[in-house]
């Protein structure tokens, strides 16, 4: 029985390490640090670099001629008045959420194979929350009055309208931008004096030296790092849940066919999180790779994370399901309307897409041989990526494009400029993801670090309950 | 090996923390101070006019009405400004050669009207119509100030909107009988509330606060 290939396999997973053998302090540190204290970046990342930024270009020239121009240049018109912005908006803000997964729930359930993503995986979610952040301001038409959406004594007398989720919006993303940002930053603390100390060049020593704010790696720092860190990961794990919760309210507190519907906060937040662990993957592999991090990220983190991925993916999908099902057993005309249309109206073709990409495509993750191979590992979650964004489009577009009034029926057609915007936003994600890749460490030295005392502790014949 | 920083740098990124917080704080002060200055509200400020026109000698002195150069306050939006003839009335007999009247005389002569500068405007995204509220028993001094004691005409609030909902949301603070509107020198009784609310109820006014009210 335990002879077979599979089971072979089955044991070879369960019992792969999450950090390769006979690595000690100096060498986790060494092989992380020199990634960023290296004189020069190789030559892929000068052109991946290049070509992001000039994406970022694109989305300068697109929102410059936005702010000329206004949102006319855009796809949008009645009765589709939420086009790619909202389904840009959501779908990064999706992306975000697998960050602040692994970095906070992941840390208090203590699960160690997070160590060596989660520094990328908050990256990742910051640099995506800004991308998010950029559209409903720009969809605003007015983006230079964005702050009287905040409650402030103004000359008009005017209030934030608080019964509307798009005013609770803005305070939930705007905090989860916050405590992202702490969070990834007081993780960066020791590493930053890790990086002044080795740095040779005068100009890092000091940079470095002014973001390591003083750390001098005393007892008492690491108790308040420690202290810190559990605060800011008690304070981020309800934004996991809340932040997208909140976005789909936006949807859901609308009377629309489509968007009426009670499901929608578990079914956007288990999207969130299977776009979010998507796009890790599709950033972990190449990195893995190209720095030949293989001892750091290794295959078990891989097979964690396509074991996320599917079950994130059951979670959407019984989602589809729903909507679907109360479509029929509410026997309103409205809603079964809706849910034909979207099968077999004039999107039917993204609808089917959708469901091939989110539904059909995951469940090769139920195979183990497909969850050890790279190459698959990559390509579903690429699939993923598109799945989710089609998912927004199917949501906001299909709903809005035919609701009660057949007389006041249309059609979406995105524009050029929607697509420059929404490419040039990838750019700036990338863009982001580079110099951090540069500049900073991707992997959390300290953490690894505490990895090894552990893995030394096992080798000696400690329980882990010691 | 050397030291990066001076010692110094402990005290300056502790009083940097602190300090940029006052910095804001002090920063967000100074802003809503500069935003009430006149500068700004142009309130108080006394325009520069093509004749240097006095409402508190004709108003104020010589007591004449204001409907008599504003003649449609009571039927139109617009309250209008006089045209040269109404002057005339009175400058074709009296200080018929003063300098300081040649460019109304210009006017009278050409056919072409003085170019006053305007001192109360709301901005064009707002409906604002006088004769509605003179009708429900707004004064002109209310709004305008104390007309009949300037010398050159300045504004006398601020027209921001949160000055017209201050009303909007309770006019019985200000109402005044109808007989009352157009007296520059209205002193309110001791039980203006009082009074205010029988107006409301005789004049039947409501408290308008729908956005669609003043932007149509």
């Amino acid at each position: 029985m335990a002879d077979s290939p599979a089971d072979k396999l089955a044991e070879k997973m369960a019992t792969a390490p999450i950090l390769g053998p006979g690595h000690d302090f100096a060498s986790v540190t060494d092989k992380i640090s020199s990634i960023v204290l290296k004189r020069r970046p190789p030559k892929w990342w000068w052109v991946g670099f290049a070509i992001a930024f000039a994406l970022v270009m694109l989305m300068l020239y697109s929102i410059t001629y936005l702010l000329i121009v206004g949102v006319g240049i855009w796809g949008i018109q009645v009765p589709v008045g939420w086009g790619f912005a909202i389904i840009n908006f959501v779908w990064w803000i999706g992306i975000g959420h697998a960050g602040t997964l692994i970095s906070a729930i992941l840390l208090l359930l203590r699960q160690q194979w997070r160590t060596s993503i989660n520094r990328f995986a908050e990256a990742m979610t910051l640099f995506a929350v800004a991308c998010a952040g950029m559209f409903p301001l720009l969809h605003m038409g007015r983006p230079w009055l964005a702050y009287w959406m905040f409650p402030y004594p103004d000359t008009m007398k005017m209030w934030p309208n608080f019964r509307s989720p798009l005013a609770w919006d803005v305070f939930a993303v705007s905090t989860y931008a916050t405590v992202s940002l702490l969070f990834w930053f007081v993780g960066l603390l020791p590493d930053l004096a890790t990086l002044r100390d080795r740095a040779k060049n005068p100009v890092a020593k000091i940079i470095y030296g002014f973001l390591a704010m003083g750390w001098r790696g005393s007892a008492v720092h690491w108790y308040r790092h420690e202290t810190a860190s559990l605060l800011l990961a008690g304070l981020a794990t309800p934004l996991v849940l809340s932040v997208h919760t909140i976005v789909s309210f936006d949807f859901a507190f609308g009377i629309v066919p489509g968007w009426h519907a009670t499901i929608f906060p578990p079914y956007f937040v288990a999207g969130a999180i299977y776009a979010g662990f998507a796009m890790v993957l599709t950033l972990s592999i190449p990195v893995r790779k190209v720095f030949g991090l293989e001892d750091f990220i290794t295959m078990r983190h891989l097979d964690n994370m396509g074991k996320v991925l599917l079950a994130t993916g059951l979670i959407v999908g019984y989602g589809y399901m729903m909507e679907a099902f109360s479509a029929y057993y509410s026997s309103d005309q409205y809603e079964r309307f809706m849910i034909l249309n979207r099968m077999f109206g004039p999107y039917a073709g993204i609808y089917w897409c959708l469901i091939l990409c989110n539904i059909v495509t995951p469940q090769f993750l139920w195979f183990r041989k497909v969850r050890s191979k790279v190459g698959a590992l990559f390509a579903i979650a690429m699939v993923v990526n598109v799945g989710m964004w089609l998912e927004r489009f199917v949501i906001v577009v299909t709903s809005l494009h035919r609701d009660f009034l057949p007389s006041s029926w249309g059609m979406y057609y995105p524009t050029r400029w929607d697509f420059a915007l929404f490419f040039g936003t990838i750019g700036l994600f990338l863009t982001l993801l580079f110099l951090f890749l540069r500049f900073l460490p991707l992997i959390s030295i300290y953490e690894m670090r505490a990895l090894v005392s552990e893995e030394d502790k096992k080798a000696e014949g400690w329980s882990p309950a010691d | 090996m050397a030291q990066i920083f001076h010692h110094s740098t402990n005290t300056i990124a502790r009083v940097s923390i602190y300090g940029a917080v006052i910095v804001i704080a002090l920063l967000g002060f100074a802003l809503n101070v500069v935003n009430q200055t006149s500068y700004v509200t142009e309130v108080h400020n006394a325009r520069p006019q093509p004749v240097p026109f006095s409402h508190k000698h004709h108003a104020g002195e010589l007591g004449l009405d204001c409907r008599y150069c504003h003649s449609s306050v009571e039927v139109s939006s617009s309250a209008g400004m006089p045209p040269t003839q109404t002057c005339m009335t009175c400058h074709s007999q009296i200080w018929t050669s003063a300098a300081m009247l040649e460019p109304v005389r210009a006017s009278y002569r050409d056919s072409k009207p003085i170019s006053w500068t305007r001192v109360n405007a709301v901005p064009d995204f707002v409906y604002f119509n006088h004769s509605i509220h003179v009708a429900k028993g707004v004064g002109c001094t209310t709004c305008h100030g104390p007309v009949a004691e300037m010398n050159i005409t300045w504004r006398a609030e601020t027209l921001y909107m949160r000055w017209c909902l201050d009303c909007h949301t309770a006019p019985e603070k200000y109402l005044r009988p109808r007989s009352e509107v157009f007296n520059a020198y209205y002193q309110p009784p001791s039980d203006r509330l009082a009074l205010g609310e029988k107006l409301m109820k005789e004049y039947k006014v409501q408290k308008l606060t729908a956005c669609t009210t003043c932007h149509r």
